[in-house]
């Protein structure tokens, strides 16, 4: 098995509301993948399964044959959708705190990147920009040499060029044997950077497919494919 | 060069158009060396295995060698090249006629409408003297 990503019948439940229901996904190495599906499709829920932040109610999770845990941990760098670093930080905290953390933390390439946009190690965290305190954190995330990298909604409501500077990040870091998985409904922004897609829907999923293979059969984008499949929604 | 992409096909095949046209058009002369993978996907801003898909079909055309140490080129198959430029025009001749015969023209009036509109360029065809261009 060389399943990078092996997800078995997993049913994800929040008191009587189903976030997830009987999901089955494999991802294999080397691979960038669209997690797509409209706001509360159970995204950030199946991506937080991955990450360890949640337990399954039902099923399995496992990262490179091993059951999320401790060690999966180490395989796994995960670009949360809201703000994780304290206020009270400097960019360079936040670079130390991810030094500390991941043995295969890049602290050289952190700070070439944090240099390239121009952001210094004594500024504030909190003084950023929002789109700034993104690209930080991505920056981060993508300087570790993980195999799975799980970037939660990269591109939430960024300006143009930082949708641009995000993807060149993450083109330019990733490597043979890591997959990212790109979380988002803005499909359009992200859909000449991809692999595979996936589409969940009141979570489900609906859809395993590569992108070539969705333009090739339907002679649609994957957005407007994805408009039409959920255009109820 | 400028990268746009269409959304009713591939993107590989999109890049393999793309490049293509660059070789027979002189833009990516005979012998001259390709960006990397990682290179290209950076500049039209897609996926490297994209990229590294639409290399591997230009290479099974023959329009591109890939060298051990040196990366990737284009081709000195002058040959080849002339054979590839001549089924690209005929492809965009025969998409012309049907596109003709759409608009109630048959092959005859299609090629004598060809003839005028070069014949106002200055172009000499189906045996008529080129017209005095100043």
């Amino acid at each position: 098995m060389d399943a990078l990503l092996d997800v078995r019948g997993v049913t994800k439940r929040f008191g009587n509301t189903v976030a997830l229901e009987h999901v089955d996904l494999m991802l294999g190495p080397g691979r960038i993948v669209g997690l797509l599906g409209p706001n509360g499709s159970g995204k950030t829920t199946l991506v937080k399964l991955v990450v360890g932040l949640l337990t399954p109610t039902q099923g399995s999770v496992a990262v490179a044959g091993m059951p999320v845990g401790t060690q999966t941990k180490r395989l796994v760098s995960y670009l949360p959708d809201r703000t994780c670093f304290d206020n009270r930080m400097k960019v360079r905290d936040c670079v130390g705190l991810y030094a500390d953390f991941y043995e295969d933390f890049d602290i050289a390439k952190a700070k070439e990147m944090l240099a390239a946009l121009g952001i210094e190690g004594r500024a504030a965290f909190r003084s950023l920009s929002k789109g700034m305190k993104e690209k930080v954190q991505l920056a981060l995330v993508m300087s570790r040499k993980a195999r799975l990298y799980l970037l939660d909604e990269p591109i939430g409501g960024v300006d143009p060029a930082a949708r641009d500077y995000i993807l060149e990040t993450i083109i330019r870091n990733y490597f043979e044997e890591g997959t990212v998985v790109i979380s988002t409904h803005l499909i359009a922004d992200v859909e000449t950077v991809l692999d595979d897609v996936v589409f969940l829907r009141d979570g489900r999923v609906e859809r395993v497919s590569s992108v070539d293979a969705i333009r090739e059969s339907q002679g649609k984008s994957v957005d407007q494919v994805f408009r039409e499949v959920f255009r109820c929604c | 060069m400028e990268w746009a992409f269409a959304d009713d096909r591939p993107i590989y095949a999109q890049i393999v158009e793309q490049i293509e046209m660059g070789i027979l058009s002189g833009e990516c002369p005979a012998g001259s060396a390709l960006p990397s993978v990682r290179a290209l996907a950076l500049e039209a801003e897609v996926n490297p295995n994209t990229v590294q898909r639409a290399f591997l079909e230009l290479e099974s055309l023959g329009l591109v060698r890939t060298h051990r140490t040196s990366g990737r080129t284009v081709t000195e198959d002058g040959e080849l090249v002339m054979a590839v430029r001549r089924r690209t025009a005929q492809g965009r001749v025969e998409r012309f006629l049907a596109d003709m015969r759409s608009l109630g023209f048959d092959a005859a009036q299609a090629v004598s409408l060809l003839a005028e509109a070069a014949g106002q360029q200055g172009c000499s065809v189906l045996g008529s003297e080129p017209k005095d261009v100043r």
